[in-house]
């Protein structure tokens, strides 16, 4: 058990992230008297933080490449907006929509990677810029809102996976299936990872360890899908969303040449240009990509609320951020995980949501939600203090 | 052994630390490591690179505070449990770190008084802080104005504000790491001086050094560690300690000669570098390199020579891609036809490479693991067309050099920043040789690297040119480019004043070329 220990000690950090979302699910789960996992809470769960996810997956790269997005609110509202005048005022099928939506979602991240990878102006000023100028053509083009958006768009944030597969007993066969699959997947991957581990004699977590945490994140899904396939209507297809982002995002940082170069710019740039690094062109890559994100989550948000609002993603940018930094990522760039920023992401979330269903004040919700970042950051470097001097 | 007083009395030592041993996860840096420190005396430490020197410097400093190693530090005597680095100074220990740590931006006046402000109720008192500093600076030799800020001047010259600093605190005991791994023989030789001026005025010199005639020169004696042991204590002052003798206590067997046997096999001419010129990037009038040609052939290993600001690093870093400067002017041959090389990755594409001099700075992501930085400039080799690395082949990479090259890491996943210093200029070496260029351009290739694994980076460069590679180095240890080259350049401000065969290298000779003047 010693070995456990000891490794449990050195990696305090994301054991103890993973602790945290459970605790704090389960100090709702009881101040709630159990609403907050019904299964029709949990599908809304996913449904309202899509956008933190999927913002905060392009933010670890921004971040971990020493940069900041203040602009990702603004930017969402302003594709939005623009997809809803395109499906409203100018009757363009849904798909059309979401692919010009994509588009102009890129070339707002090409606009601001311009300035800040080949003019070298920071990122916080070009987003901050950016943060203004944006909000402000969301205004201009949709007023306040534009409303009477087709049910197919709708769908894309509110709509729900068809029972194809039947049910079982109550449960929806679909559902069940993804789950399963899920674990499946996760498991394989896990084990391949340990098993190249062990085969180049690098340390591998302790067995115990390993079957432990394979076990618990089964069984987390496990209780999530079952949960989901309970609910009125089965599986969002938002959660597919997310899931399919998250995988290929998760791939291109940890196995791409692209992804090593986030880390290496961030890491230490002038190494990493010497290294024959193009740090411009990865700098301007990170944020064609934040855009494009970024017209994700307005799509989502979007569609979610059935009509364009100007105001739109407010704050957005500071919920991801707080995603990323409450999942490990560091401050000066070079180290984050997409993993732990979306865990991050639920951590913001379960919160926003049982602070709602106890009907918390607004007012009083923010100010859990700061407490809660800081106290999350605050752990994180008071850990790796303790992990240099042992 | 050779001691010269039958037996040291408890008061004969200003310092002791008794049975020290610390453990970082998965590495025991100290076991057990006894070290005596007689009263004004010059006490070297020497050892492999990653065997304790550093750590055990970093426990007697407070660095790493009371606690967290097991032992006990004896100073006169008395039990001393510093808590932080505030808490040895109090003790009049003082250290200077291998890597320097002063402030880019801020003048040297502010940095020599950096946390021990001359102030009065919490308002800097410029007066006293200039003037205390101009003394300083004057008492270690150096002529800066205190408003100069360190990014202006060189390694050297860094070095010696760094004591500067020291001295403006009530020291007792110096701790200097690696001094002198950044310094030309000049520099170094002014460094030396300086120390023995110092041990004139009673205060006692811990010294951690390479270069080992150094240590015969200036030390009186020298504690051994190996592999986080000590191994003994010898007096340079008794008869026969001599540097094979430090380096038998080192290596724990004794070294033949400090160069392997090498002939070269000549091939054609690889890389011309032809009538090139150079600006300073800041002051665009200035020379910095000026109307340089060099020729290196496959096979080969080129020297440059030069005292510090004499623009080898400046050639080097330009045709690297233009990687430092402006104003670029010249040609560039490689095996006969011209190539263009506006940026690193055409520099790389074209079969060049540039090993830094300042790891820390330019060659290594700290943060990151030795496979990594081991793969970074050649990430291309170990990735599909489309950009996925193999991971697997990657992780075999990195293990062959770790190997290869003896990098005293754990695991090829151990963070780069937890090396130490030499082990990670081996990973510097093992990037660049990994990226398998035609030329190599190694910058201070040994610089921080102890003998033995000296000789095996010798080894290596020269199967580099066994391989028909060319190499070129820059290093600031004569000796080191004259047992090493086939041919020597020597340059003095920008210019290249002489080029001379291994057979007639002397320092003499290479030193009259070294400091000639501009006659234009
Ligand atoms: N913070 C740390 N965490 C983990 N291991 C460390 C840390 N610092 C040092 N080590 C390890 O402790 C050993 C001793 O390192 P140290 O820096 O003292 O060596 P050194 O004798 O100064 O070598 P060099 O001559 O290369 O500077 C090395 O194996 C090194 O990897
Ligand atoms: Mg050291």
């Amino acid at each position: 058990m010693n070995v456990v220990r000891e490794y449990l000690g050195r990696n305090v950090r994301q054991y103890g992230i993973v602790a945290a979302l459970l605790v704090i699910v389960l100090l709702f789960q009881v101040l709630t008297e159990g609403r907050l996992l019904y299964p029709d809470n949990i599908a809304s769960l996913i449904q309202q933080n899509a956008y933190v996810m999927i913002l905060a997956i392009g933010m670890v790269m921004v971040i971990v490449a020493g940069h900041i997005d203040l602009s990702v609110g603004s930017v969402a509202a302003f594709v939005g907006g623009l997809a809803a005048i395109m499906l409203v005022d100018w009757e363009l099928p849904w798909f059309a929509t979401v692919l010009v939506a994509l588009l102009v979602g890129a070339l707002v991240g090409a606009w601001q990677g311009f300035w800040i990878a080949y003019v070298g102006i920071p990122a916080f000023i070009v987003t901050l810029a950016g943060m203004l100028i944006f909000r402000g053509l969301a205004i201009v083009l949709v007023g306040t809102t534009v409303a009477g958006l087709p049910a197919e768009f709708n769908a894309i944030a509110g709509g729900y996976l068809p029972p194809l597969l039947g049910f079982a007993g109550q449960a929806d066969g679909l559902t069940l299936v993804i789950g399963l699959v899920g674990i499946a997947g996760l498991a394989w991957s896990q084990w391949r990872a340990r098993r190249a581990l062990i085969k180049h004699q690098l340390t591998a977590e302790p067995p115990v360890i390993f079957v432990a945490k394979l076990v618990v994140i089964a069984l987390l899904i496990g209780v999530v899908t079952y949960w989901l396939s309970l609910s009125a209507r089965g599986t969002p297809i938002v959660l597919l969303i997310v899931g399919a982002l998250i995988l290929v995002f998760s791939f291109v940082l940890n196995r791409t040449v692209f992804g090593r170069h986030v880390y290496a710019v961030g890491g230490n740039r002038h190494a990493a240009i010497l290294s024959g690094v193009n740090a411009q062109r990865t700098d301007f890559a990170i944020f064609v990509n934040m855009g494009l994100l970024a017209a994700v989550a307005g799509i989502i948000t979007t569609s979610r609320a059935g009509a364009g609002v100007a105001a739109a993603g407010t704050n957005f940018e500071l919920d991801a951020i707080a995603a990323c930094f409450i999942g490990g990522t560091a401050v000066a760039g070079g180290v984050g995980r997409i993993s732990g920023a979306m865990i991050g992401a639920l951590i913001m979330g379960v919160l926003n949501m049982g602070l709602s269903i106890l009907a918390v004040d607004p007012a009083w919700q923010q100010v859990i939600k700061g407490l809660v970042l800081l106290l999350a950051v605050a752990l994180d470097i008071v850990s790796k203090r303790r992990g240099r001097l042992t | 052994m050779n001691e010269s007083k039958a037996e040291d009395r408890p008061e004969d030592f200003v310092l002791q630390m008794l049975g020290i041993t610390k453990e970082f996860p998965g590495v025991k840096a100290l076991q057990d490591v006894t070290l005596e420190v007689r009263r004004g005396e010059v006490h070297a430490i020497c050892g492999e690179n990653g065997a304790g020197k550093s750590t055990l410097m970093k426990v007697l400093s407070g660095v790493y505070p009371h606690g967290s190693y097991e032992g006990e530090i004896l100073v006169e005597g008395a039990p001393a449990r510093f808590g932080g680095i505030k808490d040895s100074e109090a003790e009049g220990i003082v250290i200077i770190h291998q890597e320097l740590a002063l402030i880019p931006y801020l003048s040297i006046a502010e940095n020599i008084f950096l946390g021990n402000e001359r102030a009065s109720g919490g308002v800097l008192d410029w007066g006293t802080t200039r003037s205390e500093a101009a003394r300083l600076l004057a008492e270690v030799g150096l002529a800066e104005k205190p408003e100069t800020t360190p990014s202006d001047l060189g390694v050297g010259k860094q070095q010696l504000v760094e004591i500067a600093k020291a001295l403006s605190k009530r020291v007792n005991v110096l701790i200097l790491d690696e001094p002198t791994a950044a310094l030309n023989d000049e520099d170094s030789a002014h460094l030396l001086d300086l120390i023995r001026n110092l041990r004139e005025r009673g205060i006692t010199c811990i010294i951690i050094s390479h270069k080992l005639n150094e240590i015969t020169a200036i030390a009186d004696r020298v504690t051994v560690i190996r592999d986080g042991r000590t191994i003994e204590t010898l007096d340079l002052h008794g008869e026969g300690i001599t540097e094979d003798r430090i380096i038998r206590g080192m290596v724990g067997r004794p070294l033949d000669s400090r160069f392997p046997d090498h002939e070269s096999t000549l091939g054609e001419e690889v890389l011309r570098i032809e009538d090139w010129t150079v600006h300073h990037p800041v002051d665009t009038e200035r020379k910095v390199v000026d109307g340089a040609t060099i020729t290196v052939r496959a096979g080969e290993i080129v020297g440059l020579a030069g005292l510090m600001g004499a623009g080898r690093t400046e050639l080097a870093m330009s045709v690297f891609g233009h990687s430092y400067g402006t104003r670029i002017s010249g040609r560039l041959y490689k095996g006969g036809t011209e190539i263009h090389a506006r940026n690193v990755s055409q520099a790389i594409a074209h079969g060049l490479a540039y090993a830094t001099e300042d790891r820390k700075k330019f060659g290594l992501n700290l943060i990151q693991t030795v496979r990594e930085n081991i793969s970074t400039s050649a990430l291309g080799k170990l990735a599909s067309w489309w950009g996925v690395i193999r991971s697997e082949e990657e992780a075999g990479v990195a293990e062959k050099y770790r190997q290869d090259f003896r990098i005293k890491a754990p695991t090829v996943e151990s963070v780069v920043g937890k090396l130490s210093g030499g082990n990670q200029q081996k990973v510097v070496l093992s990037k660049w040789v990994f990226s398998d260029p035609d030329v190599l351009i190694l910058d201070e290739p040994t610089r921080g690297i102890d003998v033995g694994a000296k000789y095996e980076i010798y080894g290596i460069i020269n199967a580099l040119a066994d391989a028909g590679k060319a190499v070129i180095v820059i290093s600031s240890e004569l000796p080191e480019l004259i047992g090493l080259c086939d041919r020597i350049y020597a340059m003095s401000q920008g210019r290249i004043t002489g080029e001379v065969p291994r057979e007639r290298a002397t320092q003499e000779e290479l030193m009259r070329y070294m400091t000639m003047e501009k006659t234009r």
